[in-house]
């Protein structure tokens, strides 16, 4: 067992601490500042083409095929030098490298990896959330073509994607797990209106409805087998839960590593809670790091689709919510006017409880498929 | 990086895991069953498991800080009520030191808080025949004196008595037993939650009330859960403190084990009380086995310190000195 770097994990480590060092776009805070969207997609394509991003991925794809703790690193090294954190895209790579046939694949994924076509996921609905299986939009055969009818709802970033992965309902004769199938949709047609929602910390590029009326995709275009759309959404959700595909751990630190500056430069200014919570977002941050560091080196062996992703979101989450403490409490709601980043990041952190699963719903998970707990 | 047990490291593991399921105490019951004591006292001392950080011939410990984490995590597993961490502790003193052990079996004294090496309270003394003490920066050999009265039911203390012979005790030292101290008990710790969270798991299975299993109730579960979580967290956490035991720098290493022991003890002492609110009205007796887990958890937070001292440590490390402390 060891959490060091290998030769060839430090010289990577090395080369890209130089060129973050000198290609750190010093974009604002995703969770915080619309600009972030803005700045976001040149950000994921200069990391990209300088071969440091989708490090785990197949190489066809345009991933570097590298062992999945070379995500570790990233996370680290971009949280050390203050850069935004990885584009945290890996659960639909992996749904789509676990679902998707080889055609599907070639087309998708590479688009997807060097962040030329932007990506986002229609799952949600107004009356399908936490039982994502009642789902009601409709997905109608019509010659090559399937044409769509529904409303989606939380579907992030919906306002600048090319394309949406939607799972519509195919088969209506079949229980409701069964009949659903998945698309990616080109959003760019008359049948598709987007709605931006606004979000509690004021925020409204992250946060969109979408609405499907008569929208058009190739038969082709359908990701794994008719009726497959089940199994898909629960391997795009089951990765979307964990921290190592997100890229999150250097969102936090990055966080962390403001706020203890802040606090170091006056330590007397702070009293003994404020400083408490600091240490507790400090921590947990670590605590995370090093599980994220764990859940990949499982993965050396190849990659497994389970329920630890459920144990993995909670400790996300209850880090988020300390680290988010930590922010209201060292930095203030700046009641007084000024600066509301930090009022913004805790704000956001009140999302992590819900985005991919509540977190009601990851203990139902944790409850039944890992303690055996009887229905 | 890769953060997976070797194939040794699961042998030894599954070895003790044996071991415990053998001779472990399965109810409070058993906890006075002298034979059975006995035997486990046997067999962990024919197993060498309390001398992994002898020195070898170059000075070195005979095994990582990690070996030490999985038969400290296991033997906790099952409450086992035979001493690992206080001989663990002061074979290492004896490596750092340079010195022979003159007794059998030794331990290591703590203040009376036990947050710090010092010369009030042997811990974890059953079947010492000596313990090492720390008194003005040297190390003290020291006899015991009397029994105190127990908090955790697998791991009596021990009043320290009249002191013999000192040796210089060099600050790196300190620093470094520390380290390995607060690493081996938040293994500990996560041995306790996980036979804990059995425990309860196992218990919500069986008990019914309103014609069900009580862990078919989503408020039931969602407890459990959330032990699950914190046990798993605690884990991670725990196994990268004792890697870096033997891995980073001393002060490094050091901030590691704080961190992860401030962690450890906070999620102990929750995964343990939900241990006991599971079980209900049964968790409260005496004869139930749930709070042989939650006095093991106190007693091994408070070994070298549990929060409030431990996130002082990790703030010291960032720069952050205070006066007035946490508490």
């Amino acid at each position: 067992m060891d959490f060091a770097d290998s030769p060839e994990e430090a010289a990577f480590r090395e080369r890209l601490r130089a060129w973050v060092a000198d290609n750190n776009p010093d974009l604002p805070a995703s969770s915080t500042d619309d600009a972030y969207w803005a700045g976001q997609a040149a950000w994921h394509q200069s990391l990209h083409d300088a071969g440091f991003f989708g490090l785990s991925w197949p190489v066809e794809v345009g991933g570097q095929g590298l062992p999945s703790v070379y995500d570790v690193i990233l996370d680290e090294e971009l949280a050390a030098a203050g850069a935004p954190p990885r584009p945290g895209l890996g659960y639909l790579v992996q749904g789509i490298l676990h679902h998707g046939n080889a055609d599907i694949q070639a087309r998708f994924l590479p688009g997807l990896v060097n962040g030329r076509v932007r990506w986002c996921q229609g799952f949600s609905e107004p009356d399908a959330g936490s039982d994502l299986a009642s789902l009601r939009t409709r997905a109608d055969r019509d010659g090559d073509e399937y044409v769509i009818h529904g409303h989606k709802v939380w579907t992030s970033y919906s306002d600048d994607a090319d394309l949406c992965i939607v799972l519509a309902r195919t088969d209506h004769d079949v229980p409701k797990h069964k009949g659903i199938s998945a698309f990616a949709v080109p959003m760019d047609q008359p049948g598709v209106q987007r709605m931006p929602l606004k979000m509690i910390n004021g925020i409204t590029k992250e946060f969109g409805e979408v609405v499907f009326d008569g929208a058009r995709v190739p038969a082709a275009n359908m990701i794994g087998e008719p009726g497959e759309g089940w199994p898909l959404a629960m391997t795009v959700v089951s990765h979307e839960r964990e921290p190592g595909e997100l890229g999150y751990v250097g969102r936090y630190r990055k966080a962390v590593k403001e706020l203890t500056s802040q606090v170091k430069a006056d330590p007397d200014a702070y009293d003994a809670e404020q400083r408490r919570e600091l240490a507790w977002s400090i921590v947990e941050t670590d605590m995370l790091r090093h599980h994220v560091s764990r859940r990949l080196s499982e993965r050396l062996d190849g990659i497994t689709h389970t329920t630890e992703g459920s144990v993995d979101k909670l400790l996300m989450t209850w880090t988020e919510n300390t680290v988010g403490h930590a922010a209201l409490d060292v930095a203030g709601a700046g009641h007084a006017g000024g600066d509301d980043t930090w009022l913004k990041m805790y704000l956001y952190s009140r999302a992590q409880s819900v985005m991919g699963g509540t977190s009601q719903i990851q203990r139902n998970l944790i409850a039944r498929r890992i303690l055996g707990l009887p229905a | 990086m890769d953060v997976r047990f070797s194939s040794e490291q699961v042998a030894l593991r599954d070895s003790v895991a044996q071991v415990v399921e053998r001779l472990g105490a399965k109810a409070v019951g058993q906890l006075d069953d002298a034979e059975r004591v006995a035997k486990l006292d046997a067999a962990v001392i024919a197993s060498g498991w309390r001398e992994l950080r002898t020195a070898d011939d170059a000075g070195a410990p005979w095994a990582s800080a990690v070996e030490v984490a999985i038969v400290a995590e296991e033997l906790a597993k099952g409450v086992a009520d035979a001493a690992f961490v206080g001989p663990t502790l002061a074979a290492e003193l004896r490596r750092l030191t340079g010195t022979e052990p003159s007794s059998a079996a030794e331990t290591v004294a703590l203040t009376a808080d036990l947050e710090a090496l010092g010369s009030s309270v042997a811990v974890d003394a059953a079947g010492a025949t000596g313990v090492l003490a720390v008194c003005d920066g040297a190390l003290v050999e020291a006899t015991l004196g009397a029994q105190l009265p127990e908090t955790d039911l697998t791991r009596p203390s021990f009043e320290v008595g009249a002191d013999v012979v000192a040796v210089e005790l060099p600050a790196e030292a300190v620093t470094r037993i520390t380290t390995l101290g607060l690493a081996v008990t938040c293994a500990d710790l996560v041995g306790t939650m996980q036979g804990g969270l059995d425990l309860a798991t196992d218990y919500a299975k069986d008990r019914h009330q309103y014609g069900a299993a009580i862990g078919s109730f989503q408020a039931v579960q969602h407890m459990l859960a959330d032990a699950h979580v914190l046990t798993e967290g605690s884990r991670s956490v725990m196994l990268h403190a004792a890697w870096a035991v033997d891995a980073l720098s001393p002060e490094e290493a050091l901030a590691a084990a704080a961190g992860a022991k401030a962690y450890c003890a906070r999620s102990a002492r929750a995964v343990c009380e939900t241990v006991i609110q599971v079980h209900g009205g049964i968790g409260n007796t005496w004869e139930c086995m749930a709070h042989v887990f939650l006095r093991r958890a106190l007693l091994s937070s408070d070994i070298l310190g549990g929060v409030g001292p431990n996130l002082e440590k990790v703030l010291a490390h960032h720069g952050i000195g205070s006066s007035d402390g946490l508490r």
